[in-house]
């Protein structure tokens, strides 16, 4: 029932918009591969490890193939080819790679296929694991309390999580490590230095998963594990989480372009193998719009959050996921010092409530308009959740009020945690209260914020996507087509082109 | 020695609510069970810190093995304020990113252009993304997030030729440069070649600014060296700000800027 009395013309227009802005970008990412997209397909298929310098094997025998044939028909057919005579990854980056043809290349693509459907079969074993945990501990009542760590060290990560669970979290996210994003490698084993945050890793990752598991028996409620398929191995990393149960995952159609310089190309395409992978896996992926309104004004930019969760619902619905794995983000960054600056806020969270019934929403709490008073801080995060129950929020990022002074102490969590539990004890069922006046404020505010986003769809579906990241459209930052990282890593797909994970996981769930 | 009024005057204490009441409030976790124990250490560090007498006004048990306080207490120290020097901070104000860009806007009338690399073969690009993404580092926005500020951030492995190359072609105002790999000094010899390469590429240039680009490096281990010995203008160890950075450049190219 809405209680914006939005108008469903509108809605479904806002919708066939953006499925035409997708269109072009969906086709292309079908038509071409990433360096990263094939080396997904060789840890599908169980290539682990790495040499002596710590470069992985993956890298390695992807730049070896690469070098000798190109990676036009896939990594699949060479490797898998190849693997007659060589076994051992050490022995495989010194083989004379070639395409075979014909009857070789169906014995090849036969072979490389039941490799990877082994690695997607772990994937579904650990997302059964996860339903059958989920029945057996409990799957907490939304909305979901996300709690982040982030120390660089995953054996201290470790006891911060469990007490972060113990506090009451009933998601851990672990920062990565600044700049992990612009490795074009994942990183192999367990962790102790990074830069405020922990890389991840599937020996990470794993190590995290089975501490929480741990702490879900003794608390008797599933926690769900967070980390970040985002950067220039997303791919690699949505496929590691999946192999590792990993529970959700930031995975952004446009944060990396905008905010890491990543080519846009290279983003897309990476995006839609990363989709396929979190569908497979029962990942609930989490956009990251409230990033937008760090640098635009959160009043003036409202539209384009809008307008990028109707792109990325787009986009994740192509690639397999369900409303019930779309994550979409959004953020409490008004400036507080605007008149009606609640209002404002609870019409645009009610608006995506509205427009994304069935979505598990993810707010995120105030980080701009926080300062070094903590006690105004505190304030406006307590606005925050109020806002997030009135709205019917899905995953409320608890917020600190020693936000932008330094990673949470222990005691901010904690001061946090009280925040939101009086908020929700106070407010109750406060949403059922809650009705916007028809033709007031909110209302008024809500229909012009969407009716803004069909404008900007309506350019963008005839500009083309590239073209408006290219103009500044999403986050002001400008994004040419043909610049940014990781652009020499997109490959054209040719003719013979085989990747059986793409194949598996477009055939059925 | 004579005592004047003035100069008593300047003793001060805190203030709660009068004079010379000396209150102050100060919260801290013990990673101790919550307890009368507890209180007590709590009580006792609130001492040690001055604090007499405090009391504890609120404790929490955070999980079975930590305790938070938030503890008022009056504060023994007294501060000799006419003793206080100001600090000399650094030689440039930090400015907000609006001011920056006003003062581009306002003086230099067009964007101002910034070239970034890591250069030779480091290819740790940490702290040059942190300082030019948009992402940024420690809270603050890099400076492709400076509307005034036209950014080209070449990556990692750049010759230094191409540097100079790119600095000619997109007329820098400034090169920032970041070396983090400092295996045989090759941060230091990394710089300087850079700096004389600059040199000869603007063999008419006064200083950095002047006729050639202001260089700029950065890095967590230039702490035994100075500008000049590099060649360069300026340096920045760990932990700078893109803000800090903003501020410095518009303190350097546009000295007669002042937010005032």
């Amino acid at each position: 029932m809405s209680k914006l009395g939005l108008d469903q013309e509108v809605v479904a227009k806002a919708r066939r918009l953006a499925a035409r802005a997708a269109e072009p970008i969906i086709e292309m990412a079908r038509t071409h591969t990433t360096v990263s997209v094939e080396r997904a397909v060789l840890r599908l298929a169980g290539v682990t490890g790495a040499d002596a310098d710590g470069t992985p094997w993956v890298n390695r025998i992807v730049d070896a193939v690469r070098a000798q044939v190109g990676l036009e028909r896939g990594i699949a057919l060479p490797v898998f080819h190849a693997l007659r005579e060589h076994q051992d990854p050490r022995e495989l980056v010194r083989a004379r790679f070639e395409v075979p043809a014909g009857a070789q290349a169906v014995r090849a693509g036969k072979r490389a296929r039941e490799a990877v459907a082994r690695g997607i079969a772990r994937i579904d074993a650990n997302r059964a694991d996860r339903d059958r945990l989920l029945g057996k501990h409990g799957n907490p009542d939304m909305p979901w309390i996300y709690l982040i760590v982030a120390t660089g060290d995953i054996y201290e990560d470790i006891p911060q999580a469990q007490a972060a669970a113990r506090e009451g979290a009933d998601v851990i996210a672990v920062i990565r490590s600044t700049g992990q994003s612009l490795l074009d490698f994942v990183p192999e084993g367990a962790t102790r230095q990074g830069y405020a945050g922990t890389y991840a890793t599937q020996e990470n990752f794993r190590l995290m998963r089975a501490a929480l598991d741990e702490v879900s028996g003794e608390l008797g409620r599933y926690v769900r594990l967070t980390n970040y398929a985002s950067g220039l191995c997303m791919p690699e990393i949505a496929t590691l989480a999946g192999l590792e149960r990993l529970d959700m995952m930031l995975n952004d159609c446009m944060y990396g372009i905008i905010f890491r310089d990543i080519n846009p190309k290279r983003t897309f395409i990476d995006q839609r193998f990363s989709r396929q992978i979190h569908a497979r896996a029962g990942i609930v992926i989490n956009t990251g719009e409230d990033n937008y309104l760090t640098t635009a004004d959160a009043v003036d930019a409202a539209h384009t959050v809008i307008a990028s969760q109707l792109l990325n619902e787009r986009f994740g619905h192509e690639a397999g996921l369900s409303d019930a794995q779309l994550g979409l983000g959004h953020a409490f960054e008004i400036n507080p010092d605007l008149p009606d600056s609640f209002r404002l806020e609870l019409a645009h969270a009610q608006l995506v409530r509205e427009l994304f019934p069935d979505a598990p929403l993810k707010y995120m709490p105030p980080t701009k308009h926080m300062t070094g008073n903590i006690f105004a801080g505190y304030l406006l995060d307590a606005f925050f959740n109020l806002a997030g129950v009135l709205t019917g929020q899905s995953i409320i990022l608890i917020g600190m009020m020693t936000e932008g002074i330094h990673t949470p102490w222990l005691s901010d969590r904690d001061l946090a945690l009280e925040n939101v539990r009086y908020v929700r004890r106070a407010a109750g069922a406060l949403a059922e209260d809650f009705h916007p006046a028809p033709g007031g404020f909110t209302v008024e505010r809500a229909r012009q914020v969407l009716s803004e986003t069909v404008d900007l769809l309506g350019r963008v579906a005839d500009d083309g996507l590239l073209t408006a990241i290219a103009d500044g459209t999403f986050g002001v930052t400008r994004r040419p087509a043909d610049r940014g990282k990781g652009l020499d890593g997109v490959i054209e797909q040719a003719d013979g082109y085989y990747n059986p994970a793409t194949e598996i996981l477009e055939e059925r769930p | 020695m004579t005592i004047s009024v003035d100069t008593i005057k300047q003793i001060i204490r805190p203030y709660g609510d009068t004079t010379g009441d000396a209150m102050v409030q100060v919260s801290f976790t013990l990673p101790v069970p919550q307890g009368p124990r507890a209180e007590s250490a709590a009580l006792q560090l609130a001492g040690k810190m001055g604090l007499e007498p405090a009391s504890v006004v609120h404790t929490k048990a955070m999980g079975p093995d930590f305790t938070f306080f938030i503890v008022y207490g009056k504060v023994t120290h007294l501060i000799d304020y006419a003793g206080i020097v100001v600090p000399e901070g650094r030689e440039y104000e930090l400015l907000t990113p609006q001011q920056v860009n006003l003062a581009i806007r306002s003086v230099l009338g067009r964007k101002l252009v910034v070239v970034g690399a890591c250069i030779g073969t480091d290819a740790h690009t940490v702290g040059i993304d942190a300082i030019l993404n948009v992402k940024g580092f420690a809270g603050e926005k890099g400076l492709e997030y400076y509307r005034e500020i036209e950014v080209h951030n070449l990556g990692a492995q750049v010759e230094v030729d191409e540097l100079v190359a790119h600095a000619k072609d997109a007329n820098a105002d400034a090169v920032l440069v970041s070396q983090v790999v400092t295996q045989k000094s090759a941060h230091i010899h990394n710089t300087k070649q850079m700096a004389g390469a600059f040199t000869d590429a603007y063999p008419t240039s006064l200083t950095g600014g002047l006729g050639r680009p202001l260089l700029v490096v950065g890095g967590p281990r230039f702490d035994t060296v100075s500008p000049s010995d590099l060649g360069v203008d300026r340096i920045f160890g760990k932990g700078t700000t893109p803000g800090e950075v903003a501020s410095y450049l518009v303190a350097a190219l546009i000295p007669t800027w002042s937010p005032a």
